[in-house]
């Protein structure tokens, strides 16, 4: 399985899916205007991982902040991730978010109550 | 006498303006707004909590014209780009305000009426509520936006949407919108 790295920019977040290590990274800020367009490869991706998983997935969503199209991308990436918990594999996603930062603390809890997936709160220190 | 923009834009601009931009909301222009506001000394100075909450608030006033805005009316007299928009990011002593203003076709004014109003009429607890519903079950709206934006901006800044829907001409209606962000 390939990885995919994608640096961030001012718009969008740095990106890291390692399957081999079975490590999905997302980190920085997700502000384009077409969310889409940039989360496609990311899900097509994960489709293809999801077909022959690891047995161990972590997941580390580490945002500054995003906009709301971005949130209905990162909801299709954790809901491509719950498949992949159902069938069997252990999945467990990070949720980074900074001390005091209560819209990053809100976002998660709104993720954690869609998804049916192990989903850990951590907070950071600034 | 009909809607006069240059009074309109006026009155916006009282307080400590941060970053005003008129044109076209073009994906490259929000990149440099934001920028704009980014190196803001002022703005770098607040609180990370403060700081971050007027970026993402902007980054959603400002995307919020990009999906919506039309091609302003000739009769206007203002540059007639596809996408015409205009925001203001002021200080107005303990609160930023955020100010934008387009010309929206009258067929569009019940639909931003509403949702407006709706939105208005949700308690905190509401507001949450509806938009983690609309944010797991509903797909991206054609405009791409998600159909959050608004439900967001009260969100975050706790605060009721202040608008205004003044007549221009039998087809165009002039909205204009202010978040304040305490």
């Amino acid at each position: 399985m390939e990885t995919i790295i994608r640096e961030g920019s001012p718009k969008t977040p740095y990106v890291r899916l390692d399957g081999e290590k079975g490590l999905i990274e997302i980190k920085g800020r997700s502000i384009p205007e077409n969310s889409v367009e940039f989360y496609k490869p990311l899900i097509d991706w994960l489709d293809k991982y999801g077909t022959t998983p690891l047995e161990s997935t972590d997941v580390n969503v580490q945002l500054e902040y995003f906009n709301t199209s971005s949130s209905k991308c990162i909801l299709d990436i954790f809901k491509k991730l719950e498949l992949i918990y159902k069938k069997g594999s252990k999945v467990q996603i990070n949720w980074y978010y900074e001390e005091d930062d209560e819209d990053m603390f809100e976002a998660g809890e709104d993720y954690q109550s869609i998804i049916n997936i192990p989903f850990s709160m951590i907070e950071m220190e600034e | 006498m009909g809607f006069d923009l240059d009074k309109w834009y006026a009155q916006k601009m009282q307080g400590e303006v941060i970053l005003k931009y008129m044109g076209d909301v073009s994906s490259d222009k929000i990149t440099e707004a934001l920028e704009g506001i980014e190196s803001n000394l002022n703005l770098k100075n607040e609180i990370n909590k403060t700081r971050k909450k007027v970026y993402n608030v902007f980054v959603e006033c400002i995307q919020n014209l990009f999906h919506h805005v039309d091609v302003p009316p000739v009769s206007a007299h203002v540059e007639l780009v596809p996408k015409f928009g205009i925001i203001i990011l002021a200080r107005d002593n303990s609160f930023y305000r955020i100010s934008t203003g387009n010309f929206v076709r009258l067929d569009k004014v019940n639909i931003i009426k509403d949702r407006i109003d709706q939105v208005n009429s949700l308690s905190d607890e509401e507001v949450k509520m509806l938009y983690r519903e609309i944010l797991g079950n509903e797909g991206i709206t054609s405009k791409g936006g998600g159909g959050l934006g608004m439900l967001d901006i009260v969100r975050k800044t706790g605060n009721k949407l202040e608008y205004a829907l003044y007549p221009f001409d039998d087809e165009y209606v002039f909205f204009s919108l202010d978040v304040y962000i305490s």
